[in-house]
């Protein structure tokens, strides 16, 4: 199939960029959103020039490392998939698609599709663990049984992989939905529950200083959400805020 | 006598770890603050080992290619990570899984170092467990197990088809209450590009700023390598993009000796290569073999129509099936090793029976499961009498549960539902079982360079069983590495801060500069990815799945005329001052050239077939095992150890003879 790609360049994070555009043809629909991309930069360094750079890594959907917007949307039209996992077979001959990075004021650009997202590491550094040694002796880890269910949800929590395609989707660059996975993840199981107020302070705190917006509610994270990551978290995360300031 | 000395502990088996943890030397409290750490790679084993290394009070830096340690490619683990918890109560112990991966490994593991592996297994379960990993439960709350090939008890834990994922994020998040506290200090983006040895031993790192292509130097009392395995050799593997051998080749080059470098594991259940593009391979956890039955057609003119597009395996009748892993393998069926269940499809698909259009697959079928499941299922659910479409219904729900989002990203990635349709499997290469040699405590051949998880030969002799290379970086990550290295730090007290202004540290980085200014000087006639799928085409044909002695000739010096041709004509556009992908890539397969031509040398001089390690010459010729790989313990059960000098096919062997004081070494049958 041909299609025309439309290209976000920038030479590094203070250099204005631009969308170039590219023509392509042969290619398949077995290849991924990514291969596609690899045949043009192979094509670009043939002719003599830089290819495009954009984050990839485990190229299987879970290491979370792409962050391109497709068409507008993160990750692209399909669902619950990351730009790795997306095949050219959703696209049709003639196709014109642009390509950009996640935007955010909290993701800066490194270089053309490349993205800065130490922002999320330094919202985990805050307070998103358990303060548990590694002694070797802890309980036996059958001493507490946990509720199915609530296992379950704690795992669908879990799941969250740090793409960064939450705070793409929404027009408030919020991280709520981020945050509140591994809020909620702790919240619900016994483990967490010991250090659960002063995790969700310091938690929420970080996250307003590294710029983020706020949450108005929109769902749009939630269904651009790779991993199907639900706004339960984010209303469990309102409420362990709240218990929590009471606390004060 | 060899100059290797592995420092397995005297005594009884069970007694040496407990009895080795008593003797070795320890670092007080207030002195580990004046000592510091470099951990490279942040997957299971760095990043658990960095964590508990801060934990116990040293000074540590951890690097990583990705922008955030949480993304190392253990993230990727599928199916589980196993421990000796026997909580089914099926007979498991820690002897058993000792014994397992003894056998699994085909013999060419110690004895020592498997069963400390099995000993601290139950602890690591513990020890998730209270960092809030979500494993999966049963309805009583309690923790749920599953059963993996090659073995006959359930004791992998698992969570869904992420469990590497969930292990990770626990290990990083103990890196970040480190973090938080000061006592880590995370470099991303940065590529570690040499090792810096001072009066022999082991004192820093040069590495490269990703970002701004700066080239930085980083001292330390020790330095510990987890920087995973090397299976981008291959250029098409299970791996991450950027996995590669850099970190610990580099080590290689300045002293640590590599074992086994032939040993690498190839994963039946794989999703079979679509065309020219590719670029990785996607892993079908091999969990699916506890449901999925395997099988290509018994006629072979049933498999060129199925090639052709004329027949659909579900036209097929059971009798016109051949269900080849449990025809050839009673005992365990389609969960029999890695090794055997994959070199079983290369077999049948060598022989013309393969079944998609490159006649490189066969079948992985859940109909049975399902059937068997929908009935179970209508059974407790009260429906008598059911109809085979509501048995279908139920039985896909439960499928659904167990495996959904494997079944899920098969349909992404081939366009077919594998809950109507059999799934097509072939086999990859997934994991490295060579890597550094290291000793009991994990110290290389440099002194003060450590090797952690993939990284190192140590734990998995000839062939890994399934769900055990999760349980060995977080083993020696939180449990081993973090105490064996004391012993060794105890002599570095008073040592101070190590200095980078030294000619040492001037020597190494020249070096660095140097080969980077050489990479972007080539003639620019051909990519790096040429170079690397070149590569790949040689490894996979020549050092694949089977190998024999005129293969692997052939494939050194293959390797070396395209290693020439890559130093002269590669191209590497842009320049070094900034991020650049493509130089990263060309520093990566620059490496490989070079391990590829040991990889060869290796499996060559070893003559015998063992665990992922086939050669031709070497099978069995009459009997029951007749066609079946043959070892041969009298003259190749030791550990291959290389020793650099100066070009890959001149490294020196070094031999450190295996010895099995409570194994009975024996044929390894799973008929």
């Amino acid at each position: 199939m041909k299609l025309t790609l439309k290209i976000w360049r920038q030479k590094d994070a203070k250099s204005r960029g631009e969308l170039v555009d590219y023509q392509m043809k042969g290619i398949e629909g077995d290849m991924s959103f990514l291969e596609m991309l690899d045949v043009l930069n192979e094509e670009l360094i043939n002719k003599g020039e830089e290819p495009v750079v954009f984050d990839h890594d485990c190229r299987e959907g879970i290491c979370g490392v792409c962050s391109l917007q497709i068409n507008g949307e993160p990750h692209g039209p399909d669902r619950l998939i990351t730009a790795c996992q997306l095949h050219m077979r959703k696209f049709k001959d003639g196709d014109t698609i642009f390509i950009e990075p996640f935007r955010a004021k909290a993701f800066p650009i490194i270089k053309d599709l490349m993205i800065d997202r130490s922002a999320f590491d330094r919202i985990q550094q805050a307070g998103g663990y358990i303060s548990v040694n590694t002694s070797g002796n802890t309980v036996d880890a059958n001493a507490i049984p946990i509720e199915k269910e609530k296992a379950d949800d704690a795992f669908a929590a879990a799941t969250c992989i740090g793409c960064g395609a939450c705070v793409a989707a929404c027009k408030n660059a919020s991280a709520m939905l981020f945050t509140s996975a591994k809020v909620s993840q702790y919240a619900l199981l016994p483990q967490g529950q010991v250090e659960a107020a002063d995790r969700v302070l310091a938690m929420v705190k970080q996250m307003d200083e590294e710029g983020f917006g706020n949450c108005t509610n929109t769902g749009a994270c939630e269904i651009e959400c790779p991993k199907g990551i639900s706004l339960e978290n984010i209303a469990r995360m309102n409420r362990e805020y709240l218990k929590a300031s009471l606390k004060g | 006598m060899s100059i290797l000395d592995s420092k397995i502990p005297e005594g009884p088996l069970a007694d040496k770890w407990t009895k080795h943890k008593n003797t070795i030397n320890l670092v007080n409290p207030a002195n580990k603050r004046n000592i510091d750490i470099i951990v490279v790679g942040t997957g299971l084993a760095g990043g658990s080992a960095a964590a508990t290394l801060a934990e116990l009070g040293y000074n540590v830096k951890t690097f990583c290619y990705q922008d955030s340690p949480r993304r190392a490619h253990s993230i990727a683990a599928q199916g589980g990570i196993n421990a000796a918890k026997n909580y089914q109560g099926d007979g498991d112990s820690v002897y058993r899984l000792f014994y397992d991966t003894v056998k699994g490994g085909d013999y060419r593991s110690r004895e020592g170092n498997v069963h400390r592996l099995a000993e601290v297994s139950t602890n690591i379960i513990d020890q998730c467990v209270a960092q809030g990993v979500p494993f999966a439960r049963e309805y009583g709350g309690l923790l749920d197990n599953r059963s993996f090939g090659g073995v006959l008890v359930s004791r992998t834990f698992y969570a869904k088809g992420q469990t590497g994922q969930q292990l990770l994020l626990g290990a990083y998040s103990a890196m970040n209450r480190q973090i938080n506290r000061g006592k880590i200090k995370s470099y991303t983006r940065h590529e570690m590009l040499d090792i810096v040895k001072i009066d022999g031993k082991a004192r820093g790192i040069i590495a490269r700023d990703l970002v701004t292509g700066e080239i930085e130097r980083h001292s330390a009392h020790a330095v510990v390598l987890a920087s995973g395995g090397y299976g981008n050799l291959f250029y098409l593997s299970t791996y991450a993009m950027g996995s590669n051998v850099t970190a610990t080749w580099k080590a290689h080059r300045r002293g640590a000796f590599f074992a086994n470098p032939c040993y690498t594991q190839i994963h039946p259940t794989c999703i079979p290569v679509s065309g020219d593009h590719q670029s990785k391979l996607t892993l079908m956890s091999e969990s699916l073999r506890n449901d999925g039955r395997i099988w290509v057609p018994k006629r072979i003119e049933d498999a060129e129509a199925i090639r052709a597009g004329t027949l659909k395996p579900t036209q097929l009748s059971e009798e016109e099936r051949d269900y080849y892993l449990e025809r050839r393998y009673p005992a365990f069926g389609n969960l029999v090793p890695r090794d055997v269940a994959s070199r079983a499809a290369k077999e049948r698909c060598d022989a013309g029976f393969g079944v998609n259009k490159t006649g490189e697959a066969v079948y992985l079928d859940f109909a049975a499961a399902i059937q068997r499941y929908g009935a179970e299922k209508a059974h407790t659910s009260g429906i008598h009498n059911p109809t085979k479409e509501e048995i279908t219904k139920l039985g896909e729900e439960v499928v659904e549960a167990k495996y959904g989002n494997l079944f899920q990203m098969y349909e992404k990635i081939v366009d077919e539902n594998p809950y109507k349709t059999p799934m097509m499997i072939y086999p990859a290469v997934h994991y490295a079982m060579g890597g550094l040699w290291v000793d009991y405590n994990l110290q290389t051949t440099i002194p003060g360079c450590y090797a952690a998880g993939e990284a190192n030969f140590s734990d998995h002799g000839a062939n890994r069983l399934g769900a055990s290379a999760l349980m060995q970086g977080l083993a020696d990550g939180y449990f081993v590495l973090p105490y064996t290295i004391g012993d060794y730090l105890s002599h570095d007290i008073l040592t101070g801060k190590i200095p980078t202004d030294t000619p040492e540290f001037d020597e190494a980085e020249q070096h660095v500069k140097d080969r980077i200014q050489k990479l972007m000087s080539g003639s620019g006639a051909h990519s790096v990815d040429y170079y690397h799928k070149k590569l790949g085409k040689i490894m996979w044909n020549k050092c694949g799945m089977s190998r024999n002695e005129k293969d692997l000739k052939e494939a050194i010096d293959e390797i070396t005329a395209l290693r020439e041709d890559f130093w002269k004509n590669v191209k590497v556009p842009g320049t070094a001052d900034n991020m650049n992908p493509e130089l990263e890539k060309a520093g990566r397969v620059a490496d490989f050239l070079e391990l590829g031509e040991l990889f060869a040398k290796d499996a060559l001089d070893r003559k015998e077939s063992c665990g992922g390690h086939f050669r031709e010459e070497s099978v069995e010729q009459s009997g029951e095992q007749k066609g079946e790989a043959l070892r041969d313990d009298k003259n190749f059960k030791y550990v291959a150890a290389w020793e650099y000098k100066g070009v890959p096919k001149e490294a020196k062997l070094h031999k450190e003879d295996l010895v099995f004081e409570n194994i009975e070494l024996k044929t390894r049958s799973y008929k």
